[in-house]
C-alpha cells in the first residue's frame, strides 16, 4: 500500500480516540495562543519594574504575585511562552531538517555513506547532550539563538536513525521498485512514498523533542546560562524562585506547573500519535 | 586525637532506602529562661558557610576573598586594622617613623613562634619582603614592596623598610601574611610549594585539612602568642548557592554565614529566628558603579554622564536591590570614614534635569517618546556586568528603566567574570559596566584614579585623566600627615563628584548572621569579625564537644 | 563470544578517534583559541601562563600535529591543568569527583531497575485497567517535569519543613567520626533524595519500553502456546514472556548513561554535591575550558562503555545472537 490519505486519516482517528493524547493537544493549543496573543491573558509589561511591590503574593492587582524587582508575574509567565514556544519549534526545526537530510542520504546510498553517517551518529551519541550543550554555551556565550541552534545541533540523531530505518526498509519495496520502472526520481520517490510513511515516527519524535527542547532551555535558563534576565523565561523566573522559595512560592510555583503542563501536553501527544501509528497495536 | 561529636545524634537504621526519621542536628541548648554563665570557655566550634572554594591559602599568590579569609587563621602580618579601622601592630609590637616619613623601623614580638616550632625573627620578614618583589611570584600585590628602596634585619627583631620618599599606604601594606622561611626558600615559586595546600602560619589557628569543594578545617592553636582562641575548631563549608547556604543556617548546618538583603528583610525577622540567631548590620566597605568608557563618544561629554547621573533613581536603587539596607554613594569611599567628603554635589532623580542636560549635548527625540538622536545616530549603548551577581542584575534592570524615561536605550549584557576580564575589560571592549570597588581602610586609591594607571592590566580602565586629581593622589599618598592627607582626598571627590567618571551608586550593608550560642561579639566599624579570637561559647551552651 | 566482545572493542576504536576529533575541534571553535585565560586580575600570571600554554599547546605547530599531540594526551587522560585559581591538573580534579557521581547513577539505574520493570511488566499484563492508566499518567510526569523544579520542591519538603533529610552535601559534619554503620546511614541520608529524582525521571523511558515490549512478546505464538498447554498464568509471564522481554533492558541501561550523567550537572549543583556534574558546571561558568573538555571526553568514555557493557551483557543473555 503506497502513502497517502488513508494512513493519515486512520491515525487522525485513533489518536482523537486516546483521551489523553487529545488532552495533550488541547494544552499545546492553549498555550500557542498564550504565545501568539499575550495581550489576551494580561494587559500588564513583564519588565515594568515596581520598587514598591517587591515579592508581594497573588492579590486582584497581581494575580500571580510580583517577583523580586516587583513585576507582575503572570506577565512574566505569559511572555516566557513566547521563548519556550519559539525556542521549541526552532531547535526541533534545525534538529528535525538535519536529522532528515542526513538519514535520507544514509538511507538511499547505503554502502560508505551510510557507514559514514551512522558512525557519526554514534559518535555524537556518545557524548551526554547536556554536556555538550553546555559546553557549547560555554565557549559562545549565552543567547536564544545560540540556544536553539546548539539544541537543534544536538538533537537530530534520532531522527537521523529513523529516517534511514525507513529509508532502507521502503527503497527495496515493490511500489518503489515499481516508481522507479516507470521513471521516477528519487527526489519524487522521497516526497510521494518515503515521507509518508515515515511521517508518523518524524512527527513523533518531532513532538517529544519540543518536549525536550522546553525542558532543556528551561533547565539552561534555570542555571544561568540560558535566556538570561530582564528577558522574562520560565527558566530563569524559576532561579529567583529558588531564592525565596520558601515564603515566595508563587515564584517557584507557576513557572513550574507551566513547564510541566506544556511538556506533558507534548509528551502525551507525541505518544498518543506513536501508539495511533503502530501497526502493533491494532484491533484496541 | 579530636572526635567532635554531635549531641543527640542518635546513629540511623543502615537500610539504603528507609527514611531515617532522625533530626536534622538542631542544637540542643538548655531549656528556655534558664540562666546560663556567660563565662569564656574553650571548646566547641564554628562553621562558617562560603560561597567560594579556596584555591591556596598563600594570600600572595592568591586574589580571591574565600583564599584570604582561610589564610587569615593561619597567618599574620606585622600590623592589622583595630576594631576603628586604625592599624595596630600584630607581629610587630610597636613601630617608628621619622618626621620625613621615609622610613618605618618595626620592633617585632619576641614570643612568637612558628606552628611547627621554630621561632618568628626578622630573618621572616626579609625573605617575605623579597618574595613578593620577586619575578617568580606570581603575585598581585608587589606594587607597595616595590616601593622600598632598602630593607635592612639589624637583629632578630627589629626590621627596617626605608622609603624613596614618604609612602603613606606603606605601613598598610605590612599586612601582609609574613611567610616562614625555613619552610619555604627552597622553592622559587611559592605558589607551586605545599605550603599553598597545607599553610603553616604563626596565627590563631593550625589547619587541619582542605577537601576540596567540601569543607576546610582548623584547630586552635595553643601556642598563640595573643593566647589561644576560645573557639577550638573553624570549618569552613564549601556551598555555592545563597541560598542552599541559608537552608542550612536554619537547620543547624552552618553557624554564620552573609545575608542577601531579601533573606535579612523578609525570612528572618520572626521572634523564633532572632532566638537562636544574632543579625548584624553594618556599612559595607564596598561600592557599586557604573563605569563608562571615558574614550566613547557618548560619555565623552561630561554633561551626559551627569544626565545619566541625574536620570539614575538611586533611592530606588537601594530599596529595589538592597531593600533599604544600604545607602547612596557618592563617592568612592565608606560613608563614615575619616576620608569621606560628605559634602560633594549630589544628582538625585531628576529626569527632567536630565533630559535638559542632553538635549544641551546635542541629543534630541526624533519624534514624541522615543529614543533620543544625535547626528543621526540613536542614544543607545550595551552595559556589561558579570553573571551571577543577583544585585547587579537587578541594579541594571532597574537602571535600564530610568535610562528609557528620558530616551536612552541601555542594553544589558551579562558575562562570566573570566571573560569579563580577558575579553572586554582589559581589550577596553566595553561601552559601560556595572561593577563594584571594595574600599580598604587607607584612602589611597591612585591605581584607581591616577592618568598613569591605564595600562592593559591596570585598573583605571575607564580612561580617567585629569591633571589636578593626579597631582593631589601623589599628594595624597606622599605625607603621613592626616590633615593634608584629608584635604587632598576631600578635593579628589569633590572634583570626581562634578565630571561623573563613574556614576556611583550604592554602598550595601553588610548583614552577617551568627548562631546565638557564639558570644563575645562586639559590632564596631570593622565589622564583627576583628575580634574573632575572643568568641567564644559558654560551657552549657556548646553544641560540638571538641577534646583539646 | 570473546570473538564478540573483541569485535566490539575494535568498532569501539574509530568511536574513540572520532571523539578525539570532535573534542579537539571544539577546543579551536573556543573564542580566542585555546588560550582565552581565566580569572587572574594579575598581570605576572597571566603573561607566563600565556607562555606556557602556548608552548602546551604547541600553537606554531600545522594543525594536524597538534591533533596528534592532542590524540597522545588524550591516550594518557592528561588535559592539562584547570584555569581556576588552584591550578591543579584536570584529570585530578575529575578523579577526585568521579566516585560520588558514579555512586549515584549506578544507585539511580538499579532504582530504575527495580521499580520500572514491575511496572512495565504489570501494566503490560494487565493492559488499559486502571494501574495501567494511573502508572502510565505517573510514569509521564516523571518525563515532563523539570528536574530541577522538583528537587527545590522535594528539598524544601523533606529538608526544610520536615526535617528528615539533610539539604546538601555528602556527608554530616561528623562522618569521620562514625562506625562503619553509621557512615552508611549518613551517606544514604544524604544521597536518598538525590538518587530518587534522578531514578525517577529515568523511570518513564524504561516502565515504558518494557510496557510495550511486554505486549509485544505477550502476543507471540509461543506464549499463546503455553497458555494453550495449559501453564498458569504466572509461569507464562515469568518463565517465557518476561525473560524475552528482559534483553533490551540491559541495553537501555547502558543507553541511559549519558542522560544520567547530564542530570547530574542540575542535580549536583542544586543538591551542593561534589561530584562531576558540579565541577563541570563550576567549570562552564569560569570558562575553565581545559576542565570542560577533559570532562566533556571523559563523559564520552564513560557513555562508550555503557553501551560495551550493555552489548556485552546483551549477547550474555540472549543465546541468539552469540554468533557462531
Amino acid at each position: 500500500m503506497s502513502g497517502g490519505v488513508g494512513i493519515r486519516r486512520n491515525l487522525a482517528r485513533r489518536l482523537l480516540r486516546n483521551r489523553l493524547a487529545a488532552a495533550g493537544g488541547l494544552v499545546i493549543v492553549f498555550f500557542f495562543l498564550v504565545a501568539a496573543f499575550p495581550a489576551l491573558f494580561t494587559s500588564q509589561n513583564p519588565d515594568r519594574i515596581d520598587v514598591a511591590s517587591i515579592l508581594r503574593p497573588p492579590s486582584a492587582a497581581h494575580p500571580l504575585g510580583t517577583d523580586d524587582l516587583g513585576r507582575d508575574v503572570l506577565a512574566r509567565v505569559v511572555y516566557g511562552a513566547r521563548v519556550s514556544m519559539k525556542v521549541g519549534f526552532v531547535a526541533v526545526g534545525i534538529a528535525t531538517s538535519i536529522g532528515l537530510v542526513l538519514g535520507l542520504l544514509a538511507g538511499f546510498h547505503g554502502g560508505r555513506v551510510d557507514a559514514v553517517l551512522m558512525r557519526f551518529v554514534d559518535i555524537m551519541l556518545c557524548f551526554p547532550t547536556f554536556f555538550l550543550i553546555l559546553a557549547a554555551i560555554a565557549f559562545l556565550s549565552p543567547s536564544i539563538v545560540i540556544i536553539m541552534a546548539v539544541i537543534g545541533l544536538t538533537g537530530w540523531m534520532g531522527v537521523a536513525r529513523l529516517v534511514r530505518a525507513e529509508t532502507l526498509s521502503l527503497k527495496e519495496r515493490d511500489f518503489v521498485a515499481a516508481a522507479r520502472a516507470q521513471g521516477a526520481g528519487t527526489l519524487r520517490i522521497i516526497f510521494r512514498h518515503i515521507l509518508p510513511n515515515a511521517l508518523a515516527p518524524i512527527l513523533v519524535a518531532a513532538t517529544l523533542g519540543v518536549a525536550g527542547a522546553i525542558l532543556t532551555e528551561s533547565a539552561l535558563s534555570f542555571l544561568g546560562i540560558g535566556v538570561q534576565p530582564p528577558t522574562p523565561s520560565w527558566g530563569n523566573i524559576l532561579t529567583v524562585g529558588k531564592n525565596y522559595i520558601e515564603f515566595a512560592w508563587w515564584l517557584s510555583l507557576f513557572p513550574g506547573l507551566a513547564i510541566l503542563v506544556t511538556v506533558l501536553g507534548y509528551n502525551l501527544l507525541g505518544e498518543g500519535i506513536r501508539d495511533a501509528a503502530d501497526p502493533r497495536l491494532k484491533g484496541r | 586525637m579530636r572526635e567532635p561529636v554531635r549531641r543527640a545524634f542518635p546513629p540511623a537504621i543502615a537500610l539504603l532506602l528507609l527514611l531515617a526519621a532522625c533530626g536534622g542536628g538542631k542544637p540542643e541548648g538548655p531549656a528556655k529562661g534558664t540562666a546560663v554563665p556567660d563565662v569564656p570557655a574553650h571548646g566547641d566550634a564554628i562553621v562558617e558557610g562560603s560561597i567560594g572554594d579556596v584555591s591556596g591559602f598563600l594570600s600572595a599568590v592568591t586574589s580571591d576573598s574565600a583564599s584570604h579569609a582561610a589564610a587569615g587563621y593561619v597567618f599574620n602580618g606585622l600590623v592589622r586594622y583595630d576594631k576603628d579601622l586604625k592599624l595596630e601592630g600584630v607581629l610587630a609590637g610597636s613601630w617608628e617613623i621619622p618626621p620625613d616619613g621615609r622610613k618605618i623601623t618595626f620592633h617585632l614580638r619576641k614570643d612568637v613562634k612558628w606552628q611547627d616550632g621554630v621561632p618568628f625573627t626578622s630573618a621572616d620578614v626579609m625573605f617575605t619582603y623579597r618574595r613578593m618583589i620577586d619575578p617568580n611570584t606570581p603575585t598581585a600585590y608587589g606594587d607597595a614592596f616595590k616601593q622600598v628602596k632598602r630593607a635592612s634585619a639589624p637583629d632578630p627583631f627589629t626590621f627596617v623598610a626605608e622609603y624613596a620618599r614618604p609612602f603613606a599606604p606603606a605601613l598598610e601594606s605590612w599586612g601582609m601574611d609574613i611567610l616562614p622561611k625555613h619552610l619555604l626558600e627552597k622553592y622559587p615559586d611559592i605558589s607551586k610549594s605545599p605550603l599553598n595546600k597545607k599553610p603553616v602560619g604563626t596565627g590563631p589557628y593550625r589547619f587541619v585539612e582542605w577537601r576540596a569543594g567540601e569543607k576546610v578545617v582548623f584547630d586552635a592553636n595553643p601556642g598563640y602568642f595573643e593566647g589561644k582562641p576560645y573557639i577550638s575548631r573553624v570549618i569552613t563549608r564549601i556551598i555555592p548557592d545563597q541560598a542552599t547556604m541559608f537552608l542550612e543556617l536554619k537547620s543547624g548546618g552552618v553557624d554564620t554565614m552573609d545575608l542577601t538583603p531579601p533573606q535579612y528583610a523578609r525570612q528572618t525577622g520572626t521572634a523564633e529566628f532572632r532566638k537562636s540567631f544574632n543579625r548584624y548590620k553594618y556599612t559595607a566597605s564596598a561600592f557599586t558603579y557604573l563605569g563608562f568608557r571615558l574614550s566613547h563618544p557618548f560619555f565623552s561629554d561630561k554633561r551626559v554622564r551627569q544626565a545619566i547621573a541625574c536620570a539614575a533613581d538611586k533611592k530606588a536603587l537601594v530599596d529595589g536591590v538592597l531593600l533599604g539596607l544600604g545607602q547612596e554613594a557618592t563617592g568612592p569611599y565608606k560613608p563614615g570614614t575619616w576620608a569621606w567628603n560628605p559634602n560633594v554635589v549630589k544628582y538625585p532623580h531628576d529626569p527632567a534635569r536630565a533630559k535638559a542636560l542632553l538635549a544641551e549635548a546635542g541629543w534630541k527625540r526624533k519624534d514624541n517618546g522615543g529614543t533620543l538622536v544625535k547626528d543621526g545616530r540613536p542614544f543607545e549603548f550595551t552595559v556589561l556586568t558579570n553573571a551571577g551577581n543577583e544585585a547587579r542584575a537587578k541594579t541594571a534592570a532597574i537602571l535600564q528603566q530610568n535610562l528609557s524615561e528620558v530616551g536612552i536605550r541601555m542594553r544589558i549584557r551579562t558575562v562570566e567574570w573570566a571573560a569579563f576580564i580577558n575579553q572586554f575589560i582589559d581589550k577596553r571592549d566595553f561601552e559601560a559596566v556595572i561593577l563594584g570597588w571594595s574600599i580598604s581602610p587607607d584612602p589611597d586609591q591612585y591605581v584607581i584614579w591616577h592618568s598613569s594607571m591605564t595600562g592593559p592590566k591596570e585598573l583605571n580602565f575607564v580612561g580617567f585623566a585629569n591633571p589636578e586629581v593626579d597631582k593631589l593622589l601623589e599628594e595624597g599618598r606622599s605625607t603621613f600627615d592626616p590633615e593634608k592627607r584629608k584635604k587632598a582626598y576631600f578635593r579628589i571627590q569633590e572634583i570626581l563628584a562634578e565630571e561623573q567618571p563613574y556614576v556611583f551608586l550604592f554602598v550595601p550593608d553588610a548583614l552577617p548572621v551568627v548562631q546565638s550560642r557564639f558570644h563575645g561579639i562586639r559590632p564596631a566599624l570593622a565589622g564583627i569579625s576583628y575580634n574573632f579570637n575572643k568568641w567564644y561559647v559558654p560551657k552549657a551552651l556548646q553544641k560540638y564537644r571538641i577534646e583539646p | 563470544m570473546l570473538l564478540y566482545i573483541v569485535r566490539r572493542l575494535l568498532w569501539a576504536v574509530p568511536i574513540l578517534v572520532g571523539i578525539s576529533l570532535i573534542s579537539f575541534l571544539m577546543i579551536h571553535m573556543a573564542p580566542g583559541g585555546p588560550i582565552s585565560v581565566g580569572t587572574d586580575l594579575n598581570p605576572k600570571a597571566t603573561a607566563e601562563t600565556r607562555a606556557r600554554l602556548e608552548a602546551y599547546y604547541g600553537l606554531d605547530q600545522p594543525l594536524y600535529v597538534q591533533y596528534g599531540r592532542w590524540l597522545g594526551r588524550m591516550a594518557t587522560l592528561d588535559f592539562g591543568d584547570s584555569f581556576s585559581p588552584d591550578g591543579r591538573s584536570v584529570a585530578e580534579k575529575i578523579r577526585e569527583r568521579i566516585p560520588i557521581t558514579l555512586t549515584i547513577n549506578v544507585l539511580s539505574m538499579g532504582l530504575i531497575f527495580l521499580v520500572a520493570i514491575p511496572i512495565g511488566i504489570y501494566s503490560a499484563v494487565r493492559q488499559g485497567s486502571l494501574f495501567d492508566r494511573v502508572s502510565t499518567v505517573f510514569v509521564f510526569t516523571g518525563f515532563s517535569i523539570p528536574t530541577f523544579w522538583l528537587a527545590l520542591l522535594l528539598m524544601i519538603l523533606f529538608g526544610v519543613k520536615l526535617g528528615w533529610l539533610p539539604i546538601s552535601g555528602i556527608g554530616s559534619l561528623e562522618y569521620h567520626s562514625l562506625g562503619t554503620m553509621g557512615k552508611i546511614a549518613d551517606r544514604a541520608r544524604h544521597l536518598l533524595l538525590p538518587v530518587l529524582l534522578t531514578g525517577f525521571t529515568g523511570l518513564a523511558g524504561m516502565s515504558r519500553y518494557m510496557r510495550s515490549n511486554m505486549l509485544e512478546v505477550i502476543r507471540q505464538d509461543y506464549v499463546a502456546s503455553a497458555r494453550a498447554k495449559g501453564l498458569p498464568e504466572g509461569t507464562v509471564v515469568f518463565r517465557h514472556a518476561m525473560r524475552n522481554a528482559l534483553l533490551p533492558v540491559i541495553t537501555i541501561l547502558g543507553l541511559s548513561v549519558p542522560d544520567l550523567l547530564g542530570g547530574s550537572v542540575i542535580f549536583e549543583t542544586i543538591f551542593a554535591i561534589p561530584g562531576m556534574g558540579q565541577l563541570f558546571y563550576q567549570g562552564v561558568m569560569s570558562r575553565d575550558y581545559p576542565l570542560i573538555m577533559g570532562i566533556l571526553t571523559i563523559g564520552a568514555f564513560l557513555t562508550l562503555l555503557g553501551n560495551l557493557l550493555a552489548d556485552v551483557g546483551y549477547a550474555l543473555a540472549d543465546p541468539r545472537i552469540r554468533p557462531g
